[in-house]
């Protein structure tokens, strides 16, 4: 199994006071460039460690990350990283918070005139022109998480990690970010990475979503192709039999095969 | 100046009668705001004047201390020599040690506390040194500090540092510690060297318990100050109260604390400014 990224029989141990705790074992996955590919799964069921190994914030207990033939021992600004809660500085504006990765990436190989205008090409790209100069606190949840995407989308990564990208945004909110995320990821051509746990956002964006069983020893249960042209029209989409075919493949896994325990 | 009015006029954005009403609005807020603390003061005021003013009373009633003192009110420049000259240089002299002393606490404070905060080795080295160190009263560094100094102004001053330097450390320390995971995160995959985190994440995200450490530390200088001064004599308003206290001059004293609570809020206030221009938001 070889693809731009490749996760090689990966698996995460954590050592806790109560011993040895097992959250993921043998992940295999191979994406190949362009690819957006979802990732989902029960709260506790290890998509976030996973995630997490892949950007090299943390190292796998076994197996290995490769990222185009080279392996992932470390974070870099490859693999970029829009977090939950978005994690904008909160004393920089918008545009300093992406501009601060602008020259940590292309300091050496972009003169400042380029770095400026590279800063507001990807704001622009997230429809954040109109609020380069406000600070985290003055924007709302939605315009930080853009902010988050440009910054991602500025250090040009190999591959865009999304870890619940969406999580924390109202239903309308959420909706807008989804088709501006889409129409990123067309213009682009990036590959992408997302943590979900919204079935309809899963099935909408990916072209596989990715089920994960429970934890421990979570792994990868069941693959889903999504086999809808794109563009993809949330409405018109929405009608077809392959958009109601894969929902009702990931949600039958979910809420069937893999529910999630009574206690929880 | 001209300029900014002329463009002022050239954009009435307000009805010519709201315009009107709003210096009276901001008038109103204005009382809203004043009226309150100038009510308790007043009343205050009349019922010290009740409790002292009568015949043989053992303090002064504000009636009193006014008259005694209107001279010391009224001239704070005059220099007759020695330790008789006005309050504006007593206070003067008193903001001078503690502007030393403060600054080297500042400076040292920060740096050990980034270093407390950073390092799990520095921590567990020297908290409980800072621990136990911060509980000794500022005075009782006092003798030592004579005799290691042999003369009383730089005495007062290191009694100044060593009580403002404790507050500092311990919430610089506290902010570094508290940097969210999610920023140390950024800084990975952006691959920031040790230099870049430091100006760029470090110190910006614990500005705010710094200046909080340094509000406390300004405010205990203060306090120690006129205590270290009562000790070590010489122009201070420390020693102005002492020396009032030595010539019976009770409404000297009583101006001199009034001055000196005054003088503590300002600092407080400044402190407060600074901390706000650097970190750019309110803390």
């Amino acid at each position: 199994m070889h693809g731009y990224l490749t996760i090689e029989q990966v698996g995460k141990t954590f050592d806790t006071a109560g011993g040895c705790f097992t959250a993921l074992s043998n992940v295999s996955l191979a994406i190949q460039k362009g690819e957006f590919v979802s990732i989902i799964g029960h709260s506790g069921c290890g998509k976030s460690t996973l995630l997490n190994i892949v950007a090299g914030l943390s190292q796998p207990s076994t197996g290995a990350v490769l990222l185009d033939g080279q392996v992932v021992d470390e974070p870099g600004p490859d693999r970029a990283v829009v977090f939950q809660n978005h994690s904008l500085l909160p004393w920089l504006s918008a545009y300093a918070n992406v501009r601060l990765a602008v020259d940590k990436v292309f300091g050496k190989t972009k003169s400042a005139v380029e770095r400026d205008s590279w800063t507001r090409h990807n704001l622009a790209l997230v429809q954040m022109s109109h609020a380069l100069e406000k600070k985290p606190d003055e924007l709302s949840g939605g315009m930080r998480q853009r902010v988050g995407i440009a910054r991602a989308l500025a250090m040009q990564p190999k591959i865009l990690l999304l870890d619940e990208p969406f999580g924390a945004l109202d239903a309308l909110t959420r909706a807008h970010l989804q088709d501006s995320v889409m129409d990123i990821h067309r213009e682009t051509k990036s590959t992408a990475i997302m943590i979900t746990h919204d079935v309809d956002e899963a099935v909408l964006l990916s072209d596989r979503i990715v089920m994960m069983t429970n934890g421990p020893s979570a792994t990868i249960g069941e693959i889903c192709e999504v086999r809808l042209e794109r563009p993809r029209r949330r409405l018109e989409v929405g009608d077809t039999a392959e958009y109601a075919r894969c929902r009702k493949q990931v949600l039958q896994f979910l809420y069937e095969r893999h529910a999630h325990h009574k206690a929880a | 100046m001209i300029t900014i009015l002329r463009d002022v006029e050239r954009k009435p954005r307000l009805k010519p009668w709201l315009a009107s009403l709003k210096p009276l609005e901001k008038m109103r807020n204005a009382a809203a705001v004043l009226l309150p603390p100038l009510i308790t003061l007043g009343f205050l005021l009349l019922l010290w004047q009740l409790l002292c003013g009568h015949e043989g009373s053992s303090l002064p009633p504000p009636s009193k201390v006014l008259k005694d003192t209107w001279e010391l009110i009224r001239d704070p420049f005059f220099d007759n020599g020695g330790t008789d000259v006005g309050l504006f240089w007593q206070i003067l002299a008193s903001l001078k040690r503690v502007g030393i002393g403060f600054s080297l606490a500042a400076v040292c404070g920060i740096a050990l506390g980034v270093l407390v905060g950073q390092s799990t080795f520095a921590y567990r080295g020297l908290d409980p040194i800072f621990q136990v160190l911060r509980t000794v009263p500022p005075l009782a560094w006092l003798p030592i500090s004579l005799a290691a100094f042999k003369d009383s102004n730089p005495s007062a001053i290191f009694v100044i540092y060593i009580t403002a330097i404790w507050p500092i450390i311990l919430n610089t320390a506290v902010g570094v510690r508290q940097i969210p995971e999610d920023y140390r995160n950024i800084a990975r995959v952006l691959r920031l060297n040790g230099f870049e985190y430091f100006f760029k994440i470090v110190l910006p995200a614990s500005v705010p318990y710094m200046f909080t450490g340094l509000r406390i530390g300004v405010g205990l200088s203060w306090l120690a100050i006129v205590a270290a001064e009562m000790l070590v004599g010489g122009v201070g308003i420390g020693f102005f109260i002492w020396d009032g206290w030595n010539s019976s001059l009770l409404s000297e004293i009583i101006l001199a604390l009034i001055y000196v609570g005054i003088i503590g809020f300002f600092l407080d206030r400044l402190i407060g400014f600074i901390g706000r221009l650097i970190a750019g938001r309110p803390i």
